[in-house]
């Protein structure tokens, strides 16, 4: 029981130090108190906004947008990884391709998704799907080329149907690279809408910052900083807990799958 | 060895005339995008549409643009700030990554507090430091830094601590110093968790780089870019594009030198243990 509750009280031990040197450095004047402001005034505007409505749409609209753009990006990135990644001829000739698109940053984007679609939500979404897009494509086509050799053989010499085979044997092989792809791809598409918020001003969590900054609230920007990492934190905790559910059948609800 | 002539009459004609390799796999690597290429000069002939110009207007515009002196203004002074952010980064994040991982409490004390600051959508430090350290070099440095250092200093971490328990064992009773300890033990051994973190960081920083060029600057390509949406030149707007992505596959293509310069020994390692 010691042994489990030290971790914890250490973690917490180094939250608490953490706040009461921002605390300190505000106060005793180590910082500028008016642009870093101390973590007492950063919280007392969080708690006033949370409970603002407005807060909490702004809130809603930052995930709107980051879950349309995943599940567009999510379900492409399925599609196609799936049939390039079980077809050789296709894998061979867009190799190159994938290689030379995919390290494109998504920002570059930017302008042009502007040009298509003016400063509105769509806009974003491109970058935001352009990005996500490639996370989950490249490990659906490891996963489903991952398919293990002698399991392949069997299969085919007890002459399964197409659709057992991609039932039985490519989908559980690829499904834990699969959630790796949306673990990963989850993460990058929030930093995206966040951005597309701060550059193409589609209302969200980004853009309220901006706001605050050029109202001269700096708690007010800290606070949602803060927001901001809290709500990463509740995806990225989410996802695992996903991933867990769906992988409690794979032997080792596995060491994580590094590229 | 009679196998060849057994396929040879077993397989068609045009089957055995083969192309010979080194075309092929040329063909492989250069196929779909020629192919793409010509498709979208085509479109552009057929029907011109004013937000994709013709390749070759793009091309004109790229020279145009960035070949000269805005290479020096521009171009040049963006990648540096993106190297030296990078590498502060890269440094910082595996020197503190190191301490932190080989020191127990000191790494449950500060986990769940560097946690939360890597969740932070980096992003969202852009006007946070434009405010605190406003809008140089500086900033533009550190916002890079402050964005990409997590993933390398937590993955260095998680690298330290799965050093082989007989191989660190080992170290000890051989004596060897704290130096080679980390030289010869730990830094390799952590090696791939670490290149696996530098490769996250290298698109956070690409990203944070362009966002603070376009938000507050005097020059830069992440400006010149905005510049040319905001005035509807359009050849030269996609010439920009382009240009990033050239950067982001160059970085790309380095990165993969040095994980092969770094990692080599350890691929090798892994083949072998497959066959």
């Amino acid at each position: 029981m010691r042994r489990r509750l030290r971790p914890v009280l250490l973690g917490l031990a180094g939250v608490v130090v953490f706040l009461a040197l921002w605390q300190l450095a505000a106060t005793v004047g180590w910082v500028n108190g008016k642009y870093v402001p101390p973590p007492t005034e950063v919280f007392a505007s969080l708690g006033r906004m949370m409970l603002d409505l407005h807060y909490w749409r702004t809130i809603g609209n930052t995930l709107t947008t980051w879950a349309i753009g995943l599940v567009i990006a999510g379900v492409a990135a399925l599609a196609l990884g799936t049939v390039i990644g079980l077809i050789p001829f296709l894998r061979r000739y867009t190799r190159s391709t994938v290689e030379f698109l995919r390290p494109i940053p998504s920002v570059a984007i930017i302008p042009l998704a502007i040009l298509m679609f003016g400063y509105d939500r769509e806009a974003s979404l491109v970058i935001v799907v352009f990005a996500t897009f490639w996370q989950i494509f490249i490990q659906v086509l490891y996963g489903v080329a991952d398919v293990d050799p002698v399991a392949r053989d069997t299969q085919r010499s007890f002459g399964l149907s197409a659709r057992s085979r991609f039932v039985h044997l490519v989908l559980p092989t690829a499904l834990p690279y699969i959630m790796t792809g949306i673990r990963l791809g989850a993460t990058v598409a929030l930093i995206l809408t966040v951005t597309g918020e701060l550059l193409i001003q589609v209302d969200g969590i980004g853009r309220l910052l901006t706001q605050r900054g050029t109202a001269a609230d700096y708690a007010g920007v800290y606070a949602l900083v803060v927001s901001a990492g809290l709500l990463a934190l509740v995806i990225n905790t989410l996802v695992r807990i996903i991933e867990r559910r769906v992988l409690a059948w794979h032997e080792s609800v596995r060491a994580e799958v590094v590229l | 060895m009679s196998a060849p002539a057994v396929t040879r009459r077993l397989l068609p004609a045009s089957a055995t005339r083969r192309l010979p390799r080194w075309l092929d796999g040329l063909l492989e690597a250069v196929g779909l995008p020629l192919v793409l290429l010509v498709l979208w000069a085509l479109s552009a002939l057929v029907a011109p549409n004013r937000y994709f110009p013709a390749p070759w207007r793009i091309a004109e515009a790229f020279v145009k643009t960035w070949v000269g002196e805005s290479f020096f203004v521009d171009v040049l002074p963006s990648i540096g700030r993106l190297l030296v952010g990078l590498a502060l980064a890269i440094v910082i994040g595996i020197a503190v990554g190191l301490l932190i991982g080989s020191v127990r409490w000191l790494r449950q004390f500060v986990e769940p507090v560097f946690e939360f600051f890597r969740a932070v959508p980096p992003p969202m430090l852009v006007p946070l430091l434009a405010i605190t350290l406003g809008i140089g070099d500086t900033a533009k440095i550190a916002v890079i830094v402050a964005g990409a250092v997590w993933p390398i200093l937590l993955n260095t971490v998680e690298g330290v601590r799965a050093v082989d328990a007989v191989q660190r064992e080992t170290a000890t009773s051989y004596q060897l110093s704290t130096v080679q300890r980390v030289v010869y033990l730990t830094l390799p051994s952590a090696a791939p968790q670490i290149m696996a973190g530098i490769r996250q960081s290298l698109s956070i920083a690409i990203i944070l780089m362009v966002i603070s060029e376009m938000t507050n600057s005097s020059s830069g390509l992440g400006l010149r870019i905005t510049f040319f949406q905001q005035n509807f030149q359009i050849p030269e707007m996609w010439s920009g594009i382009v240009l990033l992505g050239f950067i982001g596959i160059a970085l790309a293509l380095l990165f993969q030198i040095a994980e092969r310069l770094v990692l080599g020994w350890y691929r090798g390692l892994k083949e072998t243990e497959r066959a």
